[in-house]
């Protein structure tokens, strides 16, 4: 066994590749990449040049999806609105999920029964839930109608005003996001060293000072973790918006992948939506890459520095 | 590669027979769909719910009499206009198919996709005279027909709620004084005037396209649709525009009309448990509150027409709504398979195909269908469609399914902003100028 990991690993380099892999295993792989991610990215790319709406060719047309990206209200409403939605995401969401991953990482039973059940949202599909927010949320008929008032909605129209709508938006993802994130720090801190907590005690720190010295630090690889899957995940969100409130009223929640979708499966418009498209891959990814390099997650900083 | 050759020429080998397969299964998945039909057969798509059985009635009729077989593929509902334009164009579209006539179709007219139906007609005129020709117009694009109706017909119709109307000693309305005069009557009993599910812009747009019919006539959306959008900037849109921001003003809607939905049945529910007085919708609406509230739709539904408004032009007589669906043939079937398509789409004008329809609840487009209403399970709602759409002048076809799809969220848009106060009546007439 010993034998076989060594040889597959560095260590082989010197015994002239030797049980080596080849290239060759890589390329179902890279097939299938090249097949299902790279070409699709490319062909939107070059589709965001062209007017086209789903049938016969598409025909070149320049700039011009381009400028009336660069002009459109419609859009600049709906990238604000993914950012403020991203930002806003992250910073309910993160410390919520933190704070709960390290309680639920502690060991006692009533813990592991209590984050049981509240990992149940995660069991869900997106969109069940949304319906189910939905008709929670109606104003004739569901729980609002009743809590409304107290919250400020006089009628109960939550989703009927800009400001509801947005807020239900928020509150319905994070609701339903939280316990994965809470589940990614779970692990997180579960894999912080006793001893680490131990020092500690002995050297006379509180609960308090033990997290903001021990378990925060070590946490460093798992916050920026779970911040990218956040901050892309609120960039490409679609399917709560789709059954909530249909990017409205009128277009005040109408965030960027909806803008996408409404331009090119209602519209038909694939040239712009393509565009549209474009903008949200090089922003999520320009995000992702930003987080992983301001926070020296690509080197792979030990947090065990020291021990 | 250091990997010795003998073993390397095996892995390449195996990994080459994998992509084989692979890609053979792929190219399966391109020749197995619906279309091609090299066997021979015509492939007919049509859109799947619970008025399907009678198309699928008539393909058996017609498979009976004639040698090249029909091939009903029922697509389901939800993403029928997607399968439908991402299929034509391509070797899998189907022969014959289901559309909404209008704005549904005119992208594949423009790229000479379908069969122009008017040689058909001329060859047999009773086929032409057999529709309603408002319904077979409404169909129409630049006067040439590439549509058979073959389903019932579906105006809007300004339907109330007769217990609710009893309790409050009211008319159904005759005129807009009536109408302006009922909705403080229900406000003051604490009932919502209309029913509006505010959620789904389509609904509103309803109201927007009979102003703007009964202020300026049919012809104001007709120049639309046949020259430019500048031509929107007529007196008579503004006035629709004005005339909606004063309804939603007096509350004619009551206060959370915004987050109200049709397809989750939120307006009907309202509207048959007397929470709301109207609702204006099209005629659907019977079957829907008959599934959803049988009681309701049996002895509390009442129906009317959309009244004539103060200085408005346009005919009141005239109707708004989806006239009915179409059968069109797609211009790549030639020679025989052509005289058949052609064949089976006129058994939607013989009277067996009207009788499936009645039966299944629809109100017939045949122009002889008269007599046959008595059939329908409720015969006085099924004649007071069938006069209204026969006496109408001018039938106007949805205007999100009369113009090309890129319009129609756009559109949806304003109109939705225009209800929830977002932008102006003047405003409004600039963003649909602008589309």
């Amino acid at each position: 066994m010993a034998d076989a990991a060594k040889s597959g690993g560095r260590a082989s380099v010197g015994r002239a590749g030797v049980g080596r892999p080849g290239v060759v295993w890589a390329l179902p792989g890279a097939l299938f990449f090249v097949f299902f991610a790279v070409a699709p990215m490319v062909l939107v790319g070059a589709l965001a040049f062209t007017d086209w709406d789903g049938i016969g060719t598409p025909s070149w047309t320049g700039m011009s999806n381009w400028s009336r990206l660069w002009d459109d209200p419609e859009t600049h409403q709906a990238i604000w609105l993914s950012l403020i939605l991203t930002v806003l995401t992250w910073v309910f969401q993160t410390p919520l999920a933190l704070l709960l991953g390290v309680w639920a990482a502690g060991r006692q039973r009533n813990r592991a029964v209590l984050s049981a059940i509240f990992f149940l949202p995660l069991l869900g599909s997106s969109v069940a839930l949304a319906l189910v927010w939905k008709s929670l949320l109606d104003p004739n008929f569901g729980l609002i109608a009743d809590i409304g008032p107290a919250l400020g909605f006089a009628d109960g129209d939550l989703l009927g005003s800009s400001k509801g709508a947005f807020g239900a938006i928020l509150f319905v993802t994070a609701w339903q996001f939280i316990p994965l994130h809470t589940l990614i720090y779970q692990g997180g801190a579960r894999a912080i060293p006793r001893s680490l907590y131990d020092a500690a005690a002995i050297d006379g720190a509180g609960t308090v000072r033990q997290f903001f010295s021990i378990t925060l630090p070590q946490l460093r690889n798992t916050i920026v973790t779970s911040s990218v899957i956040m901050v892309v995940g609120a960039l490409t969100f679609f399917d709560t918006v789709l059954i909530l409130t249909k990017g409205g009223p009128g277009t005040d929640t109408t965030i960027v992948p909806y803008l996408m979708y409404k331009n090119g499966f209602q519209a038909f418009d694939l040239g712009y939506a393509s565009a549209v498209a474009t903008i949200l891959v090089v922003v999520a990814t320009t995000v992702s890459l930003l987080l992983v390099r301001l926070t020296g997650f690509a080197a792979m900083r030990s947090t065990r520095e020291g021990m | 590669m250091r990997i010795p050759r003998s073993r390397s020429t095996l892995r390449a080998s195996t990994l080459a027979a994998a992509v084989l397969l692979v890609g053979t299964a792929l190219a399966g998945c391109g020749s197995g769909g619906p279309g091609g039909s090299d066997d021979g057969s015509l492939d007919v798509w049509v859109y799947q719910d619970a008025s399907t059985k009678v198309q699928r009635e008539v393909v058996k009729r017609f498979n009976e009499t004639s040698g090249i077989k029909v091939k009903l593929t029922q697509v389901p509902g939800e993403g029928y206009s997607d399968k439908m334009r991402t299929s034509m164009g391509t070797p899998n579209a189907p022969d014959v198919f289901f559309n909404w006539g209008g704005g549904s179709i005119s992208d594949f007219v423009k790229k000479d996709m379908l069969l122009d139906l008017d040689p058909a007609m001329a060859k047999d005129a009773g086929l032409k005279k057999a529709f309603i020709p408002t319904i077979l117009d409404a169909g129409a694009i630049d006067g040439k027909h590439y549509g058979i109706p073959m389903r019932g017909m579906q105006p809007v119709i300004l339907f109330y709620n007769k217990d609710v109307f009893e309790d409050a000693g009211a008319r159904p309305p005759k005129s807009w004084d009536d109408l302006l005069k009922l909705i403080d009557t229900f406000k003051g009993k604490g009932v919502a005037p209309f029913a509006l599910a505010g959620t789904d812009a389509w609904t509103e747009l309803m109201w927007v396209e009979y102003l703007v019919d009964r202020y300026g006539g049919a012809g104001v959306f007709q120049k639309v649709q046949s020259q430019s959008m500048a031509a929107w900037d007529d007196p008579a849109v503004l006035k629709a525009a004005q005339t909606v921001r004063d309804l939603v003003g007096r509350g004619a809607f009551g206060k959370n009309y915004k987050s109200v939905n049709y397809t989750a049945d939120g307006a009907s529910t309202l509207f048959a448990k007397g929470k709301a007085a109207m609702h204006l919708m099209g005629s659907w609406e019977y079957a829907n509150q008959k599934a959803n509230q049988p009681a309701f739709a049996k002895s509390g539904l009442g129906w009317t027409t959309f009244p004539a408004v103060p200085g408005g032009s346009g005919d009141p007589k005239s109707v708004v709504g989806n006239p009915t669906n179409y059968w069109s043939v797609n211009a790549k079937v030639k020679g025989d398979k052509q005289k058949a398509a052609i064949e089976f789409v006129k058994f939607a004008a013989k009277q067996d195909y009207s009788k499936d329809l009645i039966a299944n609840g629809d109100v017939p487009t045949t122009s002889d269908a008269t007599s046959l209403l008595a059939e329908h399970e409720n015969p006085d709602y099924a004649r007071f469609q069938y006069d209204m759409v026969k006496q109408a002048p001018d039938f106007t076809l949805s205007w999100d399914q009369a113009l090309p799809a890129k319009y129609t969220p756009p559109l949806h848009t304003a109109v939705q902003k225009l209800f929830n106060g977002q932008l102006s009546p003047a405003g409004f007439v600039d963003v649909l100028k602008g589309m």
